[in-house]
Formats: structure tokens, sequence, C-alpha cells
């Protein structure tokens, strides 16, 4: 697994994007589609947003992230590989036996990992309880948590959204990946509705924007960080972008490419 | 196992229009027919495990007999207060079924091994707790389950491709059944542990000639009481095997009958000590790991007897 040097947030996009497609393939396992969704994002706080340092990755002072749909894992673990918390070569080491790391993430895995998650409808919570602390302590940081749109089905996130508003907790910075597919069927229609009207029904400020595109990430979710009010960031993104024979489809959560298909699909990635 | 509750409960639900499924965004690749079949009476409540269990309490109040579903960890831990007070105080025609139990879900990670079920399930009143250790025990503890009208927790893991029964065996909540012959050592299971349980006894047969009965407690409450008593007066030992904590488990189901009948034997349970298994690796991979391998089994349990003499 190569690196490269003085990688753009765009540039990252497209490298989390390759890593996770290796290391599933490698380690020939599922959630593909959720990890391939989050690239993007993951990229723009990773390589720009959050204010971070791997050399001190337990700066008091550094933003935090969880990310609370744990099942796009892959992702994160490749980003923060990509951004130095650890050599890029523990890639390998994703979902195999005496791996480092889980389909979910561990919070023991590696440095960087702020949170273990992998039960849908927690992060919210936990960030709301970390951003409770560091509003105590008058400290600027700032909380990003990334949720699956499906995940907004769990009582808890509703719970949380209450209590953030509530307690004017603005450093707590919630992003939703709205690929529009969960486990067993499309989001809409299981529940059909407007997400951005239900987060304003709770108080929230929602901004949106396209999940896929980096510089426009990096706007809004900076947008997000200057708020004075509660505000949400709604991501549109694709399950599985960048694998086309995937892309949004509900098996994109499942499928595990074949060995011709992840050949043809890695081959954009190398050009 | 899954696919054999699945057609069984295709059957049961042909049989029983009462009856109404519910899952927790779980069944691709599982649960289409029954979907496709019943569509007035199948529902996809979403990631929202407290709320399903709620709406099947309600649906029960209502007249019905409910099928809840999800993956282990999160249809018993995530909702077990609506499944507390809203099922068992009731005491409702639920029934909670749990797929990928034990380390099923292996490199998943640690929220998704379902590990305490079996403790946290059996504490509650009026809750049975099956654990069918292959395909037989899974078509049958279904059929039971859906028999009986109170609430009850099934447990379902892999098959292990092989089916024990005997032609005149016929399937009751509450009763064990011998899956190979013994007469020397009788271990109990439960769940689908019986590779490694049939492997224990392979190596035990091999290094000291003493053969050992493989039981499976299917049901681990109510529990076949006779049959542990029985076994364990004409065994030289007696230890129990689950993919589950050592605490609440079968292991101290079983050491509660020895104990309350008085009777004094060489005993020992295998299951996993009171830590978090956070190793990344397969089902095998994580069971080696955390100290119930075939090989470390049955050097243990060959140490007990040769101790005994």
């Amino acid at each position: 697994m190569s690196v490269i040097k003085n990688i753009s947030p765009v540039g990252a996009g497209q490298e989390i994007k390759r890593l996770v497609l290796m290391m599933t393939h490698k380690s020939h396992t599922d959630h593909l589609g959720s990890a391939l969704s989050i690239s993007d994002i993951l990229a723009a706080l990773y390589f720009k947003v959050l204010k971070i340092n791997p050399k001190n990755h337990l700066d008091p002072k550094r933003d935090r992230f969880i990310l609370s749909k744990g099942h796009g894992a892959s992702a994160l673990y490749a980003t923060l590989a990509l951004r130095g918390f650890y050599p890029l070569k523990e890639l390998e080491r994703y979902r195999i036996n005496k791996g480092r790391f889980h389909g979910h993430p561990c919070h023991e895995a590696a440095p960087g990992i702020e949170v273990s998650t992998g039960s849908l409808g927690h992060g919210l919570s936990i960030g709301a309880g970390i951003a409770l602390a560091l509003k105590q302590k008058n400290n600027p940081a700032r909380v990003y948590v990334l949720l699956g749109d499906g995940e907004c089905q769990e009582g808890s996130i509703w719970e949380a959204a209450m209590f953030c508003v509530s307690n004017k907790l603005n450093s707590v910075i919630p992003i939703i990946d709205v690929n529009g597919w969960q486990g067993f069927g499309s989001t809409q229609n299981i529940h059909p509705g407007n997400l951005a009207k239900r987060w304003r029904g709770f108080g929230w400020q929602v901004l949106t924007c396209d999940g896929h595109d980096v510089t426009a990430l990096i706007k809004t979710l900076n947008q997000a960080r200057r708020a004075t009010k509660a505000t949400v960031v709604l991501a549109k993104t694709i399950s599985g972008k960048g694998a086309p024979l995937i892309e949004d489809q509900l098996r994109a959560h499942y499928y595990i490419l074949k060995e011709d298909e992840y050949t043809e699909t890695i081959k954009s990635y190398e050009k | 196992m899954r696919n054999d509750f699945v057609k069984q409960i295709l059957v049961s639900m042909e049989q029983d229009p009462s009856i109404v499924f519910l899952t927790g965004d779980l069944g691709y690749n599982a649960l289409e027919l029954i979907a496709k079949r019943f569509p007035k009476r199948f529902y996809n409540i979403g990631i929202a495990e407290q709320n399903m269990i709620g709406i099947a309490a309600g649906l029960a109040l209502s007249g019905h007999k409910v099928i809840t579903y999800s993956i282990a960890s999160f249809i018993t831990m995530r909702c077990y207060e609506q499944i507390r007070n809203d099922i068992c105080y009731h005491n409702l025609d639920v029934k909670i079924i749990g797929t990928g139990g034990g380390f099923n879900y292996s490199h998943n990670g640690v929220t998704h091994h379902t590990v305490e079920d079996l403790a946290i399930m059996s504490a509650l009143p009026k809750m049975k707790v099956v654990c069918p250790s292959y395909s037989w025990e899974a078509v049958e503890a279904t059929k039971a389950i859906i028999a009986d009208s109170g609430p009850a927790y099934l447990r379902l893991g892999k098959s292990p491709g092989i089916d024990y029964q005997k032609t005149n065996w016929k399937f009751k909540l509450g009763q064990g059944y011998i899956i190979k012959p013994g007469k020397d050592l009788t271990l109990f299971l439960t769940g689908n542990i019986t590779d490694i349980a049939f492997n224990v006894a392979e190596i035990i047969e091999k290094k000291t000639g003493l053969s050992m009965a493989i039981v499976s407690l299917t049901s681990v409450k109510p529990i076949d009481r006779k049959l542990i008593i029985q076994r364990a007066k004409i065994s030289k030992g007696i230890f129990t095997l689950e993919e589950h904590g050592l605490i609440g488990g079968l292991g101290s189901a079983v050491s509660s009958v020895l104990s309350e009948a008085g009777i004094g034997t060489r005993f020992k349970s295998f299951g996993l000590k009171d830590e978090f298994v956070k190793l990344v690796g397969t089902r095998e991979y994580l069971c080696e790991a955390a100290g119930i391998g075939p090989i470390q089994i049955a050097n243990e349990i060959i140490k007990i007897i040769k101790n005994a003499h």
C-alpha cells in the first residue's frame, strides 16, 4: 500500500476509497457500501476540518470524531492511517485472524479511534456527553458525530437531539450520511419522510450538502463549527460510491466483489 | 439454522393467521419469502429495537402471536427493559429471535458478540430460553415456542451441517438430547458448539480410552433436571460447554441442578471468562483464543480426571 505525500482532501477521498476496496477485498468481508459512502466525508474532516494532531492524539484541545455508524469502520481505519496515526501497512490486519481491526471500531485498536461503536444509535449521546464536559471546561473543541440516515430510526438519537438543544450544545455536530439505504430496504420505503424537517422539528439548524463534494463538505462542516445554535449536516451520499457495480443498491451493504470485479473496480483508482 | 427457522416460520404462518412477524431491519437473503408471502403480517420496524418490542407487546395484547427478529446482541440487550416489562410482566405471546448468538458475528467485534444473552434472558420470569445446536433442534424448537403461548427467546447460530436426532425422538421444551452416547463422562452443551464438543470427545477417547457422552440441552430454561441428575449418577465427571460467559449460562444452570440435588461429582463448566474478547478473527479463532478450543478443553478434562485418581 503506497503513500501519497501532501495529499489534498479531494485526493484523500479517492485514496480512502481505494484503501477500503483493498481491505474489504483482502479480508473478503462486507460493509463496502457504507465505507465508500462516508469516505469523502472523512476526507473533508480529517484532511481539513478537524483540529487534530496524530503525534499528540490525546491533546485535550483536539476535535473529537465519533463514527456512530460503526459498520463504515474500514473507511475510518484507512483515513487514520493515511493521516499518519499509524502505518498504512497496519490496514492489512483488517478482519483477519490475529488482526488489529474489527468490522466495527474498537477504541483500543489504534490511536485516533475515540469511541467503540457497532450498535447503532449510541454515538450522538456519547458526543453530547463529551460536548457537555468540554463546555464545562470552556474548551472550544468540537465533536463531530457521523450517523446513518437509517440509524436515525433509533429513539436514542432523538433523546440526544433534545438534550443538545436543551443544553445549547452547539459544539456537537451530527453529520448524517444520507445514502438512502439500510440493512433490509430503502430508508424512504421503511420510514418515508423528510429528515431535515424532523431535525428542524427538534430545534436544530439544518445544513445540507453533497456528501461526495469534498470542497462543499469542508465549507459546510466549517459553517457548522461556527454556528451559534445546534446544527446538523445532512450529507447526501451514494452507498458504494466509487464501486459502480454496487452503487446505490441494497446489496452494497453485503456484497463482496468477485476477483475480476475487484480488479476492474480498482483499476479506475490506479490511473 | 436461520434457514431452518425461516422454513418452519413459513409453515407456521400458513397454519396460524394470528402470527405477525416483525424484524429490526435484519433479513437480507433470509426473510424475503416471508415478506412476500405474508405482506400484511410482516413488518420491517426499522432500526428501532425498543420500538419493535413495544409494538410486539401491543399486537400480542390484541390477540396476535408475534415473532420478533434481529441480531442476538441487539434484540436482547438494546430493549431489555421492554422485554422485561412489556413482554414478560404481561406474560405475552411474543418470541424473541436472536441470530448469530455467541461469536458467530466474529470479526464484527465486541458489539456483535452475544455471550451474555442466556444469562439475562434466563433471569426474566416467564421467559423460556432455547438454544438449538443443529437443524432438527432449530426446526423443532421453533415449532415448540410457537405452540407455546408465552414469551420465549430463541438463539440461532450456524448449523454444523450434521443432524444428530434419532428417528424416535420427539422434541419437548425442557428436554435434553443425547447426541453422542458415552459411558464414562458427560459433556452438556447448548447452541452451535457441537463441532468443538465432538473434537473434545475424540481427543479424550484417544488419549485416555474414556468415552464421553455429549448431551444437547437445547432448552436452557426450563432445563432437563432429570437428565442432568441421571447422567451425574452414572458419569465419572460432568462438564458443560457453551459459547457464552461462565456467569449465568448453561454451566451455572447445570451446577445449580447438581448442587440442589446434593450430588457430589467432578464438575467443570467451559465458557468465556469475565472479560470482553477484543481479539480479531473468525469464530473458531476467537473460541481458541478465549480458552474454549477443543485441545484446551480436552486437556483440562483429562487433568481433572487424572487428579481424581
